[in-house]
C-alpha cells in the first residue's frame, strides 16, 4: 500500500507534455501492481497452508474430542485395544525431552559461538564454523541411529549406572535416576536432541553476535573491558532479539523431532516416572503407530498431532511476548 | 575409475531398459499391505517377471494400511497379517486365503546360552511379558530349566513400537495361553504393554537391534530376523506338551494341524496349534481380493501370480525361512476360494 503511494506523487510528470513518459509511468504502476499483488498471494498461499493444515488436523480429530473433551490433554492412559486415549504421556514426553536438550545445548551453543566471534584465532574461524553448518545439515536419522547403536550402549554403562549409584539414593533428586539402566528413555532422548538441535543454536548465535558493530565492540575493550563484560554489557543486549530467535528455533526443531527420538526414547506408553524410564512423544507416536492405525486410533492421533501444533505455537507465541516485554523494559 | 563408470553405464543402461520394457508390457500387478511376507512376495516378483514378463508392484505399507487400499480399490489384493473376520469379508464382498506361513519366536539376550538351551511354557512367557515375573532366575523359570545356572539379571521387555502383524500373532498367542494376559492386555497389532520394564523398537530389525543391546532383553521376532542376526530364543512348549524349537519344520507341522476351512475366509489363528511338532507362534500371512473385481484383468493377472507362486516358488520362499502352503492346501484355495472370483 505504502509503495504505491510513494511510487505515485513523483512519476507523472504531467507538465513536461510528454505522452510516451506518462504511458510509460502508467506501465510501471501497473507491473507494480502486479508484482505486489502476486507476491501478497504467494504469501496468502502460507496462511491458506497453515489454515488448512489446522482445520484437517481438527476435523480429523474431532471423534476423539468429542469423547474426551478437554481431558484428553491431561488423561494418562493410551490404549489402543479398549480405545482409552490421552496425550499425558505423550506431552509429558515430549516436553521433558525437549528441555533437557535445550538445557543441554543452550550454554553449549553460547559458549561455542562466543569463541568464534570473540576470542577465536583467524585460521581456525573458517573451519569451526564450517563444521557446525554442516553438524546442522546432517539429516536427523543419522543421528537416530547414532543414538541407538553408539550412544546408548556407552550413556546405559558409563553414564546411567554410576549416576544412579552416585545420585540414586539422594533424597528429593533420588527418584530422577531410578528405573532400569538400559540406555533408552527421557534423558537419552534430550542428550540426543542436544547434540541435533546445539549446531542449529550455535550457528544462529554466531551469526548474530557477529552483526555486532564493530565499533561497539572497540569502544568497549577501549574503556577497559573484560571479553565477558563486553559480551555481558553489549554483545548479549545489542543481540537478544537474535539469540532469544536461535533458542526458539532449537525447542522447534527439538518438540517436533521424530526419528532420532523414535530410536532412543524407549516408546513406551507409560508415565514416565524417572530420567531413566522410557517415554515417548508426540511425534514419536505418530510416526510409530500411523501405519497401522484404523477408526478411532487414527483420531486419537489426529488429536495429538493437533496438540504438537497448539504446544508449538504457545511456545513460540511466548517467546515472542517475553521479547516485546523484554523491549519495553528498555525503553526501545 | 574406468571400469566402475562402465559398470555404472551399465546399470543405467538397464535401468532405462526395463523402465521402457515395463511400461511396453501389460500393467503391472497391484498390491499392499503386511509387511512381514514383503521379502518373499518380493522375490517371487522377481522371480515371476523373469518367467512371464509381468511384474508385480507390492507396497509393504502394513496390514491395515493394505486393507484400506483394497477398500478403497486402488490395488487388486490387499495382504493382511491379521485375518478378517468372515462377515466383514461377506460385507465387503471379498474373498481371503492364506499365502505364505511363517513363525514368531521369543528372543532374548542372556551370556552363556546357546539358541534353544532355554525352555519357557506359554504362561510364564505371559507373566514375563506381564511384568510379573521380572529376574531371569525367577523360580518358575528355573524349574522349567533345571541344572541351568539362570543368573540374577533384570528382564528388559522389548516389543514393537509400531502396529504390527507380528504383534498381533504374538498378543494372540499369549492371549490363548494365559487368562492374566487376556483379561488385562488382549490382543492387537498393538497393544498396551503392562511390564514396568518394557522399551518399544521401530519394526522387527529395532526389536532385532534392541535385544541383541540391552543385557537381559526378552522380546520377539519374526522368524527370519532370528536367523539372520543369529539371535538367541527360547523353545516353547507347544499344546501337546512338546517343547519345540522354530523352524521350518515346526511352522509346517502347525499348518499342517489347522483345519483352514473351519472358519470363514479360512482365517484360522494357528496359535497353540496340536501337533507334537508344532511351532505354537505360527502364522499365515492372509490375500484379500474382491469376489467381483472392477477390473477382471488384472484380478486375473494376479491369481496367476499367486498360483505360479504356489506351484513353483516352493524353494524361494524356503530359502528365505518361510515356509510354503502345502500342494493339498493350495489345491483346495484354487477349487473353493479362487472359484469364487468373477473372471
Amino acid at each position: 500500500m505504502s509503495m504505491g503511494t510513494t511510487m505515485n506523487a513523483p512519476s507523472v510528470p504531467l507538465e513536461t507534455g510528454n505522452p510516451n513518459m506518462v504511458s510509460i509511468a502508467r506501465r510501471q504502476r501497473l507491473q507494480d501492481v502486479v508484482f505486489h499483488r502476486l507476491t501478497q498471494g504467494f504469501s496468502l498461499l502460507v496462511l491458506v497452508a497453515l489454515l488448512g493444515i489446522i482445520v484437517s488436523l481438527f476435523v480429523n480429530a474431532w471423534p476423539a474430542f468429542q469423547k474426551f473433551g478437554l481431558r484428553f490433554i491431561w488423561y494418562v492412559e493410551w490404549d489402543i485395544i479398549n480405545e482409552e486415549f490421552g496425550a499425558a504421556i505423550a506431552i509429558v514426553g515430549t516436553l521433558a525431552s525437549a528441555t533437557i536438550a535445550l538445557l543441554i545445548a543452550v550454554p553449549l551453543a553460547f559458549g561455542i559461538a562466543l569463541f568464534l566471534t570473540e576470542t577465536c584465532p583467524t585460521w581456525l574461524r573458517r573451519p569451526l564454523g564450517t563444521a557446525i553448518e554442516l553438524l546442522a545439515a546432517v539429516p536427523s536419522i543419522i543421528y537416530g541411529m547414532f543414538g541407538l547403536f553408539v550412544f546408548a550402549p556407552l550413556f546405559a554403562d558409563y553414564a546411567q549406572v554410576p549416576m544412579q549409584n552416585v545420585l540414586g539414593g539422594m533424597p528429593l533428586i533420588g527418584f530422577l535416576f531410578g528405573g532400569s539402566t538400559n540406555g533408552f528413555g527421557i534423558l537419552a532422548a534430550g542428550i540426543v536432541l542436544a547434540f541435533m538441535v546445539l549446531p542449529f543454536v550455535a550457528a544462529v548465535m554466531r551469526d548474530v553476535f557477529e552483526i555486532v558493530p564493530p565499533i561497539l565492540r572497540e569502544s568497549a575493550y577501549g574503556l577497559g573491558c573484560t571479553t565477558w563484560e563486553v559480551v555481558r554489557k553489549v554483545v548479549l543486549p545489542y543481540t537478544q532479539k537474535g539469540v532469544i530467535g536461535g533458542v526458539m528455533l532449537g525447542l522447534g526443531r527439538a518438540l517436533g523431532e521424530t526419528m532420532a527420538v523414535t530410536f532412543v526414547i524407549g516408546n513406551a506408553n507409560r508415565m514416565p516416572t524417572s530420567l531413566f524410564s522410557p517415554g515417548t512423544s508426540i511425534a514419536s507416536t505418530l510416526a510409530n503407530e500411523f501405519g497401522e492405525a484404523a477408526d478411532f486410533h487414527i483420531s486419537a492421533l489426529f488429536a495429538l498431532g493437533f496438540l504438537l501444533f497448539v504446544i508449538t505455537f504457545i511456545v513460540l507465541g511466548l517467546a515472542k511476548w517475553m521479547l516485546l516485554r523484554a523491549e519495553k523494559a528498555k525503553g526501545l | 575409475m574406468n571400469t566402475k563408470r562402465t559398470l555404472l553405464k551399465t546399470i543405467a543402461a538397464a535401468a532405462f531398459a526395463s523402465m521402457a520394457m515395463g511400461s511396453a508390457l501389460a500393467a503391472d500387478i497391484t498390491g499392499a499391505g503386511a509387511t512381514f511376507p514383503f521379502p518373499v512376495y518380493a522375490k517371487w516378483a522377481e522371480a515371476y517377471k523373469a518367467a512371464t514378463g509381468t511384474g508385480l508392484n507390492y507396497q509393504s505399507i502394513g496390514s491395515s494400511g493394505g486393507l484400506k487400499q483394497i477398500r478403497a480399490k486402488t490395488v487388486t489384493f490387499g495382504a493382511s497379517d491379521a485375518p478378517v473376520k468372515g462377515e466383514d469379508l461377506d460385507k465387503d464382498g471379498m474373498i481371503q486365503f492364506p499365502a505364505i506361513v511363517g513363525g514368531t519366536v521369543p528372543v532374548l539376550n542372556l551370556e552363556g546360552f546357546k539358541p534353544g538351551e532355554l525352555r519357557v511354557t506359554g504362561p510364564v512367557l505371559a507373566e514375563m511379558f506381564l511384568g510379573k515375573i521380572t529376574k531371569w532366575n525367577d523360580a518358575k523359570l528355573v524349574a522349567l530349566n533345571p541344572g541351568k545356572k539362570l543368573p540374577d539379571a533384570n528382564i528388559t521387555v522389548v516389543h514393537r513400537a509400531d502396529g504390527s502383524g507380528t504383534t498381533f500373532n504374538f498378543t494372540d498367542y499369549l492371549t490363548s495361553v494365559s487368562k492374566d494376559w487376556a483379561d488385562s492386555v488382549g490382543k492387537g497389532a498393538a497393544v498396551k504393554w503392562p511390564a514396568a520394564s518394557s522399551v518399544g523398537g521401530k519394526g522387527n530389525e529395532g526389536v532385532a537391534a534392541n535385544v541383541n543391546r540391552v543385557k537381559g532383553a526378552l522380546g520377539y521376532v519374526e522368524y527370519a530376523y532370528v536367523k539372520k542376526n543369529g539371535m538367541n530364543f527360547m523353545q516353547l512348549q507347544n499344546a501337546d506338551g512338546k517343547y519345540v524349537s522354530p523352524d521350518d519344520k515346526s511352522f509346517a507341522s502347525a499348518a499342517a494341524g489347522a483345519d483352514w476351512f473351519s472358519v470363514p475366509g479360512m482365517g484360522v489363528s494357528m496359535v497353540n496349534a496340536k501337533g507334537a511338532e508344532s511351532w505354537p507362534i505360527s502364522t499365515a500371512s492372509f490375500i484379500l481380493m474382491y469376489k467381483q473385481p472392477a477390473d477382471k484383468v488384472a484380478s486375473a493377472e494376479a491369481l496367476k501370480f499367486f498360483d505360479w507362486a504356489f506351484k513353483s516358488g516352493k524353494q524361494l520362499a524356503s530359502d528365505l525361512d518361510y515356509v510354503p502352503l502345502p500342494d493339498s492346501l493350495t489345491d483346495q484355495i484354487r477349487a473353493k476360494v479362487w472359484s469364487q472370483i468373477q473372471k
